[in-house]
């Protein structure tokens, strides 16, 4: 299958490593990937904090990039969540209903990476060896907003190697939620707080998850604490193999 | 040619607690450094949760109950107008009085009046979140007439001398060794040997109420429903206090929201079956009191019904957020909230808590004099999910976002980034800056505000070698 990758604009800048691994990935698993150069970020900070306006053009690039390919995989629940349920709500909010409903076509086209691999290329067992003891963290907008459900840890599951932990009240927030990790930091370092001390309470060596973004907020908090956990994008996991990857 | 009426008008300022003295992150802040206020909480929204999930997980048709409530509560603000008139109609037919109040300040005034009028100076409250909402309670006191909350936690906010810091549980920032010292201090003719044991300290509670109930002739109430149909009001609760104020007096006077309606009877039968599971985490609730008007030579002889817009209309005007008046007060958002869970209530400085306080207080009182409460979430979605009337929170909160004035450095920040973002030249030199940072040494921390918010508890990730796309085009 052709898949074109949006990396996200997170992770083509600061986690190349959670981008690479999902070209890997798929590549491994016999499909062709594309990158479209044209792509840059979903808009998703700037709809979140108030800024409709100024997403309504990422939102009309995001369109304009992808709407010739048919499926589109992005390593992120986040920015797949804001493609589907908030593109075409900027789009009408400016009066540009022909843009909604291409944005919506599109959205229908664009899936998390565990999406993907379940329920289109039908796989669970990747082929994937990684010897760590791994617990992973479900993403609010993995598991709220695109309802990923347990398509991460089925995929994790088969993992030769993988010693996969349950983290205690996982599901709730990491305290990240975008710019309120800068506007309530005070509120986000204690939810983050409770996050670490679940993580290290179950002894995992990496935490994993599918946002580049919350593992960016939980990793910088753990790397604070020198506590030695390391934060690993699922996409990375999946990717690794017995010969190195 | 129109005429301007100056509808729909938000909540007056100066008058109710729908507003509060500091910003969000600045009231959260004192809350956060209080230990005890956070073991507190969390004690109490984790035993909540609990009761209230295995209530919940035992109805196949939860789901279907929700979708129930929601659609119903649309349906009763689609028709909002005609349904007020029914109500009051059938009210007035019942031997009840009905008053319209356009705002706090109205309504505060028709109940002081009402009070005045019987020449009683005390009154006995029911817990009630409008008259919170209003500040009926000072108004009352200005006029000389004593308020008695009669709610056992209520009356521990208010011989406290403190707000209330949750919807259902408004004292669930106190832990029992605190509510003997208020009882000690506060409570007349209290025991003095008073132990912090929980059934000494609501033995102390009822003894005095007791007296207050049997000498008290007005009563002031609020009410979780109205029905339409039948002029019925409704108040639902646990512990018998709010029937003994809804029978014993000779007049009661309710203020009621007007969003409170359902259509119809029926109706009611969707509403206590999702308000019990959702709130407290019962099946039902220990008392469910309704009355219809007057019933001669049974319970209060004089009822008036104080109908409370106060905002509420502007609400309904806005087709997103409109959607925060279908709340039942159930607080079920609340208790999942994980920024609810860290600052309790009264960070967010309305009456209205978590998160169905941080779409419901902006809306009332109009974004600019609660700006930061849009914001007083982390977007996670918990509230969405656990809300019986499904009311989608994150989806208002962004919308309200949209709405408040933004500080002008972050405008110009935002405008500039999204024009990055759509030049993708500008971009990748964008990308490239982002790695010299690293030449700033010590991995980005201290940040210039108002980013060493992150870097004062989280290091920044090292920024990488190479881009993604670098990696692409070289490979």
């Amino acid at each position: 299958m052709r898949i074109a990758l949006f990396a996200t604009c997170l992770a083509d800048t600061m986690f190349p490593a959670a981008a690479k691994a999902t070209v890997q990935l798929l590549e491994r698993l016999g499909h062709e990937v594309v990158f479209p150069e044209e792509q840059t970020c979903c808009g998703q900070m700037h709809v979140n904090t108030g800024y409709q306006k100024e997403a309504l053009p990422l939102v009309r690039r995001y369109v304009r990039t992808f709407e010739s390919c048919d499926v589109i995989v992005a390593p992120s629940g986040s920015c797949v969540g804001s493609i589907r349920h908030q593109h075409a709500m900027v789009a009408r909010q400016a009066g540009e209903e022909g843009l909604a409903s291409r944005a919506e076509t599109v959205a229908g086209r664009t899936y998390e990476l565990s999406e993907l691999l379940i329920d289109v290329l039908k796989v669970e067992d990747v082929g994937a060896y990684y010897p760590h003891r791994v617990t992973y963290h479900p993403t609010c907008h993995s598991l709220r907003v695109l309802r990923v459900g347990d398509r991460p840890l089925r995929l994790l599951r088969q993992v030769r190697g993988l010693d996969l932990v349950e983290l205690p009240a996982a599901e709730q927030c990491c305290g990240f939620g975008g710019t309120f990790a800068v506007k309530n930091a005070d509120t986000s370092t204690a939810m983050l707080a409770d996050k670490m001390r679940h993580v290290l309470d179950t002894g995992a060596d990496v935490c994993t998850a599918g946002d580049a973004s919350c593992l960016m907020h939980i990793g910088g908090g753990l790397s604070r604490l020198q506590s030695g956990v390391r934060t690993v994008h699922l996409a990375e996991i999946l990717a690794s193999t017995e010969a190195g990857s | 040619m129109s005429t301007f009426l100056g509808m729909p008008a938000y909540a007056p300022r100066g008058v109710g607690h729908l507003r509060g003295d500091e910003p969000f992150p600045e009231a959260a802040r004192t809350a956060l450094a209080n230990p005890q206020l956070r073991r507190n909480l969390q004690h109490a929204t984790t035993t909540i949760r609990g009761k209230s999930g295995a209530v919940i997980a035992e109805l196949p048709d939860w789901q279907e109950l929700r979708s129930a409530g929601s659609a119903l509560k649309a349906y009763t603000m689609a028709n909002l107008p005609r349904l007020l008139e029914q109500l009051e109609e059938r009210v007035t037919a019942a031997g009840g009085v009905v008053h319209w109040a356009a705002d706090a300040t109205e309504a505060n005034r028709i109940v002081t009046d009402l009070v005045k009028a019987t020449g009683e100076q005390r009154v006995i409250k029911i817990k009630s979140m409008a008259t919170m909402e209003i500040g009926l309670n000072e108004a009352l006191e200005d006029a000389g007439i004593t308020p008695v909350e009669t709610d056992l936690a209520e009356l521990i906010v208010q011989l406290g001398h403190d707000k209330p810091s949750h919807i259902l549980v408004p004292a669930i920032h106190r832990n029992r060794s605190e509510i003997r010292e208020i009882f000690l201090s506060e409570m007349p003719g209290v025991d003095p040997d008073l132990t912090d044991d929980p059934p000494v300290l609501a033995a102390a509670a009822r003894r005095y109420l007791r007296e207050t109930f049997l000498s008290t002739k007005v009563a002031v109430s609020g009410a979780n429903f109205g029905i339409a149909e039948t002029g019925t009001l409704a108040v639902v609760e646990s512990e018998g206090n709010g029937r003994m104020c809804l029978t014993l007096p000779e007049t009661l006077i309710t203020v009621m929201g007007i969003e409170k309606l359902v259509p119809t009877w029926q109706d009611l039968e969707v509403f206590l079956q999702l308000l019990p599971r959702a709130s407290t985490g019962e099946r039902m609730n220990p008392y469910t009191s309704m009355w219809t008007g007057v019933a001669p030579g049974d319970g209060p002889q004089n009822f008036h019904l104080v109908l409370l817009d106060n905002g509420r209309t502007a609400v309904l005007a806005d087709e997103v957020g409109r959607q925060a008046l279908h709340c039942i007060r159930c607080s079920a958002c609340l208790n999942v909230c994980p920024v609810y869970e860290r600052t309790g209530g009264h960070a967010y400085g309305s009456v209205y808590p978590g998160p169905i306080g941080a779409i419901l207080s902006p809306q009332l009182t109009g974004v600019e004099d609660n700006a930061s409460l849009p914001y007083a979430s982390s977007l996670c979605g918990a509230c969405f999910d656990a809300c019986p009337v499904k009311i989608d929170i994150p989806s208002i909160l962004v919308h309200l976002r949209n709405q408040v004035p933004h500080p002008r450095a972050e405008r110009t920040a935002m405008a500039a980034a999204a024009y990055t973002m759509d030049h993708p030249k500008l971009y990748e030199r964008a990308q490239k800056a982002a790695r010299l940072a690293k030449l700033l040494g010590k991995r980005g921390r201290g940040l210039p505000p108002p980013l060493n918010g992150w870097s004062s508890s989280r290091d920044l990730p090292t920024p990488p070698s190479e881009t993604f796309r670098d990696w692409w085009r070289g490979r």
